[in-house]
């Protein structure tokens, strides 16, 4: 398909663009293959360069022969453009309409994309499987790397390699495999060097409604327990919901098979309800006019501060069985691809000071989402204003992120990067130039070539000039584990993301660069200090020497 | 220094408290402007601190003396025996007044005369009154209140009598630049069709002030429904026809006891423990508090508008104008006026429209035994106000949410007089000024506690604040609300970094100011000494190795500020830190910070 086809009309003159915070400007409307481009022609500046991937719906209507579309993304920004002539409005909207809503991967920005910087690390290098493991072995011998899933055929939702204890062969992984939803066998997910204890992910056991067994799962996991010790399964579902998945094949681990684990139940919702949720919220923060009541309702009913609460409160109780209560823990949900993310990721934001590092959260990015099978296609394929009821999207890594935000407003000083990389980061996941978020899974990475065909997020972000912007100039590191607080009144409305477009944060962001400022000028007295120290230093022995003979 | 009538009294007899045999020491006695000195014939000194006498007392006339008898409050009694009368009795007037001088000082702190000079009057269109100088016209104001040139005595107290509690329109902020006037009164009587004159002058005389806008504002604060049912009780609001040039608005703010039992809901809901965001949003909603706070903005927003943009002068009123037209008009003030947002004017914002204006600090706080009607939070609103302004405009305030905080507490304290009593007059016939100190020194003297390191003080920018009130800028205040519950706030204050950080820089300054006077000191030296120094030179080459050998090492200067910033550290110097710290070394399960909402292990 050539994308000349998609386009019958690239370019229109005297479009008006409208935009939050910025008045309007007329200037020429182009489409390209995979932008939106406005310019008005003056200083040589684009005022528009959007990508047709981070559409996430179109409305247009008309006065006369005035067409207006308005245009929202999928970082919830809300554009309109005043295009002239009802003939060309149909043709960009349907242009539009097309171009974002590509058909196949291939056809996809990363695919063309050229860098126009250089590349200092390539980050399709930089968090491989086996460098990961290095990190453990110095402390433990206990596990070991698998390449059981080479081919992608015991599970193709898992990565090539996996960590998993080292007494249990791959043979015996292949029987578990069968015995877990999506051939997802208990995998090391974290590490807790302090204590040895362990985070395992899974998906749900097949049990059944006859109460399937597999000794082969029971040995694998209580492998990981020390003599005499317990462990706990946090399953993600409700009971209830965990007793109706026996009736399509799935379950939970019953005690009478499993009795060394204490198994607990907590409720995170997944997909249709997430994205419902996320598509109130954001209608909620968008509408100007609600008075006070409307929009605390609406704020509510959207949920979304109930799903955040929910997702920090099961990781904090993981987090603590690891640190306070010495066991270690196996988390599943249904599948074990979404809220078993959320919650062995924020874990290890709160237990391991290396994951609060710009390195050590991108690592984690890679590792607990991407490698761990996180769908991301299928799940960011719309955000909020999507009108389609396809059951696949929800902003789990968006809740995700959202999570960290909130830790990190608690502990603004225990994160190296700040928040406008966990935005950055959100926008990349739904639309990129670069190939890190696309496909489901490494074997449909592989497949694609991503590695050989597009280039990495990392090894764009890695770069000083862009970490420069990321980083939180308050970092210090400590190695402590921080216990963040769920109360509701404790949990905010993350401004960065929902209210961005709402409302001008221009006073908050020149206090922020005040405090930078105060920061930076604090460490250039201190080196003026040492530097004076070190020559009026020099001046007194040279005076001593003077005096001493 | 007025106070010391004698400096020195010789031959003064200092007698031992628990001597029977009345032993005595001899010696002369010195008052200074800050101490009694007692110094007796073997030299010995007795210093006592002025601030430390809590009281004296005279005896009668003996035959050695007159007896002066001090007690101080860190339980040392001093018995005196002055030979002549006359001397002790100028010691006791002037050790009484020395003792005082201090508090009536700290009253002087803010000085409202001062403060209308600020604003710029009195001037051409606005004078000082003296009809309420007795307080005989109304007893809620303050003595001294300013009212347009033109208008005259009678009609001032024709306007009163027609003005529920005799409150009539009174300035409260006048804006130079605009020429344009913040007033205040009380609804007027009029019922369902009384109109009084002498009112209707007076109002035209308001505007006729202005010379810019011919028209003013009369902002009732109450809800339309609440001013039309005080019309069947005699009272109500103005009929725009009896008045020329007028535009009435109604903008709405609850009366005291909603506000009450509104912040009675909130508090409920906060206090849950084991609270769902549910509940506590349907909680915040149903409490209505926050649509309160933003209705009291909005109205402080409408005011300071018609100013800026329509030149216009503003009269509020409420029902007795001392609850939600103090809010108004101060915030309103806030909003017009930069002085305001620092930390002084801050004080002097609430000595007027509220101190002096007569808001019932007694009654709304409930310091005694009162009718529990008669509480109500609206104080507690206006704060919660500015800090929601601190939260969308950081750098335009020179204090920070301490300050808030640290005002709020003392509302309620009684520590200090200020805010004792229901108006003026109380305050006078409680003789608050001589026998309770001022809040606003000792605010002042802990200043560094009270900065906004991020206040930017230079910029123009801020003249006038235009704070957007979309529905999604009120929050809940939570550390207020929640003042003192720690396991609820965040755990690193970046405020208190910067605010440090901006203490150290200034210590820094100084350091580089030092070493290089220090470094030009050695380097003029050596240029004295460089003849000295070549005849040295042949015996003494300089080595580079010796100097090397120095190994300058570089100092970590900042250890105050590693403390701060690793939470570990446990710096005295910052309580919420080591509070912290503490936390994290318990070797409890994690209920400590996971008992708010975190699932117990039950299972």
């Amino acid at each position: 398909m050539e994308f000349a086809e998609l386009i019958k009309t690239p370019r229109v003159d005297n479009v008006v663009l409208h935009r939050p915070f910025y008045p309007a400007v007329e200037g020429t409307l182009c489409l390209t293959g995979h932008h939106l481009i406005l310019s008005s022609r003056q200083d040589n500046t684009e005022e528009l360069w959007l990508l047709h991937s981070n559409i996430d719906a179109i409305d247009k209507r008309f006065v006369g022969s005035l067409g207006t579309i308005i245009i929202k993304c999928k970082d919830f920004r809300i554009i309109q453009l005043d295009i002239p002539g009802m003939e060309e409005c149909l043709n960009i909207a349907s242009s539009i309409e097309a171009l974002s809503t590509l058909d196949s991967i291939t056809l996809m920005y990363p695919f063309f994309y050229r860098p126009m910087f250089e590349v200092i690390e390539d980050g399709w290098h930089s968090f491989l499987p086996e460098q990961e493991f290095e990190l453990y072995s110095s402390a433990t011998s206990e596990w070991r790397l698998s390449y059981v899933n080479k081919e992608f055929a015991v599970c193709p939702s898992y990565p090539p390699i996996v960590i998993v204890p080292k007494s249990v062969d791959d043979e015996a992984l292949r029987k578990v495999a069968t015995f877990r939803h999506g051939g997802r066998f208990p995998v090391l997910s974290y590490y807790h060097k302090k204590n040895g204890m362990v985070i395992m992910r899974s998906g749900q056991p097949l049990t059944g409604t006859n109460g399937r067994r597999c000794k082969e799962d029971e040995k694998l996991i209580n492998a990981t327990l020390r003599a005499g010790k317990r462990g706990y399964i946090i399953d993600t579902r409700s009971l209830n919901v965990a007793q109706q998945a026996r009736a399509k094949g799935g379950g939970f681990e019953q005690e009478a098979h499993y009795p060394q684990w204490r198994r607990i139940h907590k409720s995170i919702e997944r997909y249709h309800i997430l994205q419902e949720s996320l598509i109130k919220f954001v209608e909620a923060c968008n509408e100007q006019t609600h008075n006070m009541d409307r929009w605390l309702s609406k704020l509510e009913a959207s949920n979304w501060l109930t799903h955040i609460k929910e997702i920090l409160t099961t990781a904090c109780l993981a987090a603590q069985c690891i640190d306070r209560e010495g066991a270690s823990v196996l988390i599943h949900g249904t599948e074990g691809i979404d809220s078993t993310l959320q919650v062995t990721s924020l874990a290890q934001i709160i237990l391991e000071p290396r994951s609060r590092t710009i390195r050590g959260f991108e690592a984690l990015t890679e590792r607990e989402w991407l490698q761990a099978g996180h769908p991301f296609q299928q799940r960011c394929a719309q955000s909020a204003y999507c009108n389609s009821k396809q059951k696949w999207e929800a902003p789990v890594f968006l809740l995700f992120l959202d999570c960290v935000w909130q830790i990190l407003r608690q502990f603004p000083c225990s994160f190296e990067f700040n928040e406008h990389f966990l935005i950055m980061l959100f926008e990349h996941a739904y639309a990129s130039q670069f190939g890190t978020f696309l496909g489901n899974n490494e074997s449909e990475r592989c497949k694609l070539k991503l590695q050989q065909k597009t280039m990495s997020l990392w090894s764009w972000v890695n770069r000083p000039n862009e970490l420069s912007k990321f980083t939180n100039p308050l970092f210090e590191a400590n190695n402590l584990v921080i216990w963040p607080s769920v109360a509701p009144q404790s949990l905010q409305l993350w401004e960065g993301i929902f209210l961005r477009w709402n409302r001008t944060s221009k006073y908050l962001d020149e206090a922020y660069e005040e405090m930078v400022n105060i920061i930076e000028y604090n460490k250039e007295l201190q080196a003026k200090v040492n530097i004076l120290r070190r020559q009026l230093a020099e001046l007194e022995t040279e005076d001593g020497m003077q005096e001493s003979p | 220094m007025e106070h010391i009538r004698t400096t020195k009294v010789e031959q003064v007899k200092l007698l031992d408290r628990f001597s029977t045999s009345n032993k005595s020491l001899t010696g002369t006695l010195y008052l200074t402007a800050t101490h009694l000195l007692f110094i007796d014939s073997h030299q010995k000194e007795t210093w006592i601190l002025h601030h430390h006498i809590a009281s004296v007392e005279k005896l009668a006339l003996t035959t050695s003396g007159c007896p002066l008898v001090i007690q101080c409050k860190n339980f040392r009694i001093v018995h005196f025996i002055v030979p002549r009368e006359r001397d002790c009795h100028d010691i006791y007037n002037s050790l009484l007044q020395l003792s005082k001088q201090e508090r009536l000082q700290g009253w002087q702190l803010i000085d409202l005369a001062e403060e209308y000079k600020r604003m710029g009057v009195p001037n051409s269109h606005w004078q000082l009154s003296d009809a309420n100088r007795e307080y005989k016209i109304c007893e809620t104001y303050p003595r001294e209140l300013y009212v347009p040139r033109i208008a005259s005595k009678p009609i001032i107290v024709g306007s009163s009598k027609f003005r529920s509690k005799g409150r009539f329109p009174v300035l409260s902020y006048y804006h130079q630049d605009k020429e344009a006037a913040i007033c205040r009164c009380s609804q007027p009587l009029s019922g369902f069709s009384a109109r009084c004159l002498e009112d209707e002058h007076l109002l035209q005389a308001v505007s006729k002030a202005n010379p810019v806008n011919r028209y003013m504002y009369v902002m009732d604060t109450r809800p339309k429904l609440n001013a039309m049912a005080n019309r069947a009780a005699g009272k109500g609001y103005e009929n725009e026809d009896n008045y020329s040039n007028i535009r009435f608005q109604f903008v709405g703010i609850e009366n005291i006891h909603v506000m009450r039992s509104s912040l009675q809901k909130l508090l409920e809901v906060s206090g849950t423990k084991g609270l769902s965001v549910n509940d506590f949003y349907s909680g915040l909603e149903s409490s209505g508090w926050l649509r309160h706070i933003k209705a009291v903005m909005d109205a402080a927003i409408f005011l300071a508008k018609a100013i800026m943009v329509e030149n216009a002068s503003v009269l509020v009123h409420c029902s007795d104008g001392w609850d939600r037209t103090s809010q108004v008009c101060s915030l309103g003030s806030l909003l017009l006026d930069s002085y305001y947002r620092t930390i002084k004017g801050f004080m002097v914002l609430i000595e007027k429209d509220w101190i002096s204006f007569g808001h019932k600090f007694s009654e709304r706080c409930g310091h005694l035994d009162g009718d529990p009607k008669e509480v109500s939070p609206v104080f507690t609103q206006f704060l919660e106000c500015v800090w929601h302004l601190t939260e969308q405009f950081p750098q335009a305030f020179e204090f920070n949410e301490a300050f808030l905080l640290q005002i709020h507490e003392h509302i309620h304290s009684c520590q200090f007089g200020n805010f004792l009593g229901n108006c003026q007059k109380e305050r006078e016939e409680l003789k608050l000024k001589e026998k309770t100190y001022s809040l606003w020194p000792f605010l002042l003297e802990d200043q560094k506690k009270y900065l906004n390191p991020l206040y930017s003080f230079k910029s123009q920018r801020f003249t006038v604040l235009e704070p957007n009130t979309v529905s999604f800028n009120f929050k809940f205040w939570r550390n207020m609300y929640h003042q003192f519950d720690r396991t609820l706030h965040p755990r690193q204050s970046v405020f208190n970094i910067i605010m440090n950080m901006n203490e150290q820089n200034k210590q820094l300054q100084k350091d580089i100011q030092d070493l290089e006077s220090k470094i030009k000191r050695h380097k003029n030296k050596q240029t004295d000494g460089i003849l000295t120094k070549e005849l040295v030179h042949s015996v003494c080459p300089e080595s580079p190795t010796l100097k090397t050998s120095l190994c300058f090492k570089e100092q970590t200067l900042l250890p105050v500020n590693d403390a701060l910033r690793t939470i570990e550290g446990s710096s005295p110097a910052d309580n919420r830190y080591s509070e912290y710290a503490e936390e994290f070394s318990k070797s409890e399960p994690a209920v400590v910070s996971l008992e708010y909402g975190v699932a117990r292990m039950t299972c």
